[in-house]
Parts: structure tokens; sequence; C-alpha cells
């Protein structure tokens, strides 16, 4: 009995540790602790203490999930955190599937998911709208295509159209470039454009990074990709005529675009709810903004 | 140490080298665990010869990565085999014995590059170059294998010449002494005394040539589909378990489970090969 005190004192005076607003002279109390046990045991557990102790703070917050809105939430974590000292905002990817199920199994907080329609084992978290997406549908810089119709899209990606010379280019082969199954983008893009069952030539790459790299390197290649990662290396075209920018996908002309989700198992609390407010915040929209995305409000 | 004593020094070897093979035997038992299930469930028929791939819709045939891997592996054999071999062997029976001590390790330097600097010059260097040399879309088996080729040149440069080195010099100098010339020695004695461990450095570098991922990965493009030409772009069995298994959940990670043992019987089948390979060579000496 006497032992497990002695732990608790200990995990308390660790948090004690973690938590710099209360910082003082740590290594003397755990000294003075280690005294009245076996030393080893002491040691032993002040390890794992440490080690668990640190990595589950009570201020700590977790997202995790779609590999497109990462580098957002990585930004407002930052954001965030310079203004929160105690917060600490842990942001993972894994794509849109991984964070419905890390949400429901509370692996993470917030799962993050940038899907059209949220799956049905999904219905019941609590699902915050916090930016929109459009999706670009992208091509090498020296492709001289630079319209293409829904339609015609439905077409290079079920892969009725293999020549670059049926949609108004050069003579040249097409190549699809898509992402993998269950990728949030792939399943917006799908949806958003209909009727997609992808061509089995199609070349599969994991990130919306590697899609970009590939097409930037492949004359023939066509790929589709958020449109906050648009960069020269590639060409973004229009589609029915509409240019993929943000005013396009504020003013709802753009036909790809697709809502970005954070999901909370049950009501957001704490750290969570203000993590969430902070993105919802006038601040929180503004920096999505400025990198790209649309905001939600 | 005169604490433990002869004895506990005994035991605590005995745990270490009991500590790797069970790591084996957990992981056997865990991926056997999680994916044979599955293959009976699904009708292992269907699993191992459908070609159709779609996790969303239920369909899961692994037979075009089967293909897969056996294109990009006899590929990688193809590239990598004879330099590796004819590289053994002029290092060992032509090169003076000081430049073979100092390219031996260097090329043994290869096996520490990580894979996915492998997979950056594929993807940077050699898939463009296929695709404007020969056309298709450049990240293909071709490009696999040549990568791979390169990957499996130590493994079967450094136990090639082993095995060569291992040949007794009385056997050159009874070929040279009945008047045969340096090549036909080389060719005729010593290369066919070694022929098993050579056999066996190339079942190795087989071996790791068909578990190789990342640079796979990389270069190779991932397409499902049972691929007609070395131009088109594959999906190899370890590619598909990475690409998918960080979204894959229920039957569709089962699935998963169930390609990493296929994997798994195939390097099993690879390794026993080329250890009984090994052992006949000990055996004649």
């Amino acid at each position: 009995m006497s032992f497990q005190l002695e732990i608790i004192h200990l995990v308390a005076n660790i948090d004690a540790v973690c938590n710099p607003a209360s910082f003082r002279n740590p290594c003397r109390k755990i000294t003075l602790k280690a005294n009245s046990m076996s030393k080893t045991v002491t040691i032993a557990i002040v390890f794992f203490a440490i080690l668990g102790g640190c990595g589950k703070r009570t201020n700590s917050v977790t997202l995790a999930g779609s590999t497109a809105f990462q580098p957002f939430a990585e930004k407002l974590a930052d954001q965030y955190m310079q203004k929160n000292r105690e917060a600490a905002v842990t942001v993972q990817g894994g794509g849109s599937a991984v964070g419905i199920q890390s949400a429901i199994s509370g692996a993470a907080q917030i799962g993050m998911a940038d899907l059209v329609q949220l799956p049905e084992e999904a219905k019941h978290l609590n699902a915050t709208i916090v930016a929109r997406d459009g999706i670009a549908v992208v091509i090498h810089p020296s492709n001289k295509v630079s319209n293409l119709t829904t339609q015609q899209v439905r077409d290079i990606f079920n892969g009725t159209v293999r020549n670059w010379a049926d949609v108004g280019g050069e003579n040249r082969p097409v190549t699809v470039v898509s992402r993998e199954a269950g990728s949030g983008t792939r399943s917006s893009f799908e949806q958003t454009v209909g009727g997609i069952a992808l061509t089995k030539e199609a070349l599969i790459q994991d990130s919306n990074g590697t899609i970009r790299e590939t097409v930037a390197n492949d004359v023939n290649a066509v790929g589709y990709l958020s449109h906050g990662l648009l960069n020269d290396k590639i060409k973004a075209v229009t589609i029915d005529g509409q240019e993929c920018t943000s005013a396009a996908i504020a003013a709802d002309k753009y036909p790809l675009v697709r809502p970005i989700f954070l999901l909370v198992n049950g009501e957001p609390q704490g750290q969570v709810k203000a993590f969430i407010e902070y993105v919802l915040s006038v601040e929180g929209q503004e920096t999505l903004k400025s990198n790209g995305l649309i905001p939600a409000r | 140490m005169a604490l433990i004593g002869e004895k506990g020094v005994q035991r605590i070897l005995l745990v270490t080298a009991f500590s790797a093979m069970s790591a084996l035997l957990l992981i056997a038992l865990f991926i056997v665990n999680e994916g044979v299930p599955f293959m009976f469930r699904y009708g292992i028929q269907g699993f191992l010869l459908s070609s159709d791939w779609d996790p969303s819709s239920g369909t899961f045939g692994i037979f075009p990565m089967i293909m897969a891997s056996l294109w990009v592996t006899v590929g990688a054999l193809l590239v990598g085999a004879p330099l590796g071999i004819a590289g053994a062997v002029f290092l060992s029976e032509f090169a003076p014995r000081p430049v073979m001590r100092v390219v031996k390790p260097a090329i043994e330097l290869l096996a520490a590059i990580p894979s996915v600097v492998y997979g950056f010059i594929g993807v940077m260097v050699l898939a463009p170059l296929i695709r404007e040399v020969f056309g298709g879309p450049g990240l293909s088996v071709l490009a696999a294998s040549i990568i791979l080729g390169i990957m499996i040149l130590p493994t079967v440069i450094s136990i090639s010449i082993d095995s060569i080195l291992a040949v007794p010099q009385s056997y050159r100098e009874g070929s040279l002494a009945l008047g045969a010339t340096v090549w036909q020695t080389v060719h005729m004695v010593t290369v066919r005394a070694a022929k098993s461990g050579i056999i066996a450095s190339v079942i190795l570098g087989l071996g790791r040539a068909i578990g190789e991922t990342m640079a796979v990965i990389m270069v190779a493009g991932n397409a499902v589909k049972i691929p007609d030409s070395p131009l088109d772009s594959v999906r190899t069995l370890t590619a598909n378990i990475a690409l998918e298994m960080s979204y894959a959940t229920g039957m569709h990670r089962e699935a998963l489970f169930a390609t990493g043992v296929v994997l798994f019987v195939v390097i099993i089948i690879l390794n026993t090969v080329a250890s009984v390979a090994m052992r006949k060579r000990a055996a004649k000496k």
C-alpha cells in the first residue's frame, strides 16, 4: 500500500516536472523519494513514469488523418501552441480512413477527414467542417491541354481516353496517376466527378506530394491533388472552364470541392474544444486561407 | 562473472540465442493467425488466382501482385546475377589481391545505402530515361528490375567471392599443370567447384529482391495489373501491403496479412533452397 502511495507521489512530482508552470527543482524531489525505496525499483518507476507521464499530459491534443489537411493542421497547431504555452498539439498523418478510425477508437482525440460523404461508421462522431478544399486536376506544365470537361476527366480516369489528342492535346499516351484505395482525396475525387471506375493502367502513389512529383516528372501524366498543394512544377487544368482558384471554390463555381471535417468522439471538451474553436476563429481561418484552403465561414 | 558462474552464463546466452528465434516464431504466428483464416474464408483459389483487387467492393485477388513480384524478381536476377557473378570471378581470380581487398568492402557498402535512396535515384534518373528511350510511363518493371539488380549486387558478389576463394588452390594448380589456360581453369574448374555457393548467393539475392519494398513502391508505379511488357507499371506483393496497410480495416486488413503469408511462404522456400545449396558445398569439402 505504501509502495503504491510512493508511486503516486512520484507521478505527481513528475507531473510537476512536465508542467513548466510549476517547475521547482524536480531532481531533488525525486532523489528524496528514492531514498525511501529500493533504488533499482525507483529508477525503473521513474523512467516509466517520465515516459508515460510526459507523453500524456492532460493538455495534449492529438490529431490524425487526412494527409491533405495535415500540413495546415501542423501550421495551426504551431500557432495555437505559441498562444497557449501549456498546450501540446500533435499532428499525425495516415489518411482520412485512419482519421475516422482513430477518432472512433480514441487513438487520437481529433480525426481529420476530407471526404465528400462520411462513411456509415463515422455518422455518430461529432463532425465540424473547418474548411473546404478544391481538388485540382494536374498535368505537366509542357502539356498543351488547358481545359477538361467533367466528362473528359471521367473518361481519362476510366481509361476510355488514352491519348492526349482525344482531349485537344498532342499525340501522346495518357499516364493516369491516382491515389491508393482508402485515400480521402481519391474517394472525394471519384465521388465529385462521379462514375469513375479507375483504369487498371493507373499508377498509384500514396500521398499528395508523390502525386505532384510523379506528374512534375512525366510529360504524359495526369493526376489530382489538393488545391492548396499546387505549385509551379505542375499545371492545374480548368474544369468545365472554371479555374481552380480560391475565389472560384469559395463562389461554388469550381466543381471538384470537398469539405474537411474534424471528427471528435462525443462532445468536444477542454483543449480539444479550444483547439477546434481556434481553427474556426478569425485567425485560424485566415491562416487556412493564406495557405490556400477555403475557409468554412 | 564470478557471481554468476559458468552455468549461469550458459543459461543467459541460451536465452539470448532463443530470443531471436522466438521473435521469428512470434512474427510467423502473428501473420499466420491474422492472414490464414481470411484465406480460407475468402477461398484460396479466389485469393491467389483472381486478378481483381478492389478492396472497396470486397474483391481481393492477388494474382497480379504475384505475377508482378515474379517479373520484378526475375528481372532483378537478369540484371544482378550476371554482373555479380562476373564481378566476383574477376575480383577473386584475375584482380590482384590488394585490389580485391579494397573493392570488395566498397561493393559491400552498397548494401548500406538505404533503399529509399535507391528509389529516389530510380524516380529521378532511371524512370525519365526509360520513358524517353522506350516509352511507357517510365515507372515500370524495367526500372524496378534495374534498381533491384543493383541492390542485390553486394549479396551476390560477396558470397560468390567467398565461395570461389574457398575452392582449394590445388584444383587450380592441377588444372594449370594439365595445360589449361587461366580462363579455362576459371570456368571449367574453379567456378564449377564453387557452383553451389554461387547458386546460394543468387538465391539469397532473390530473397532480398522479392522482399524489397520502399524502392519498389517508388519506381514500379504500383498499378494493379498483370504486366505484358517490361515497360508496364506493376505492384508487387510487398508494395501492396505497404501502400494500403495504413488505410485498411476489417477484411481489407486481413487480406493484406494474407498477402504477407504468401510472401512469407515464398521467402521461406527460397531461403531453404539457399541453405541446402550452401550445406551441399560444406559437405563436399
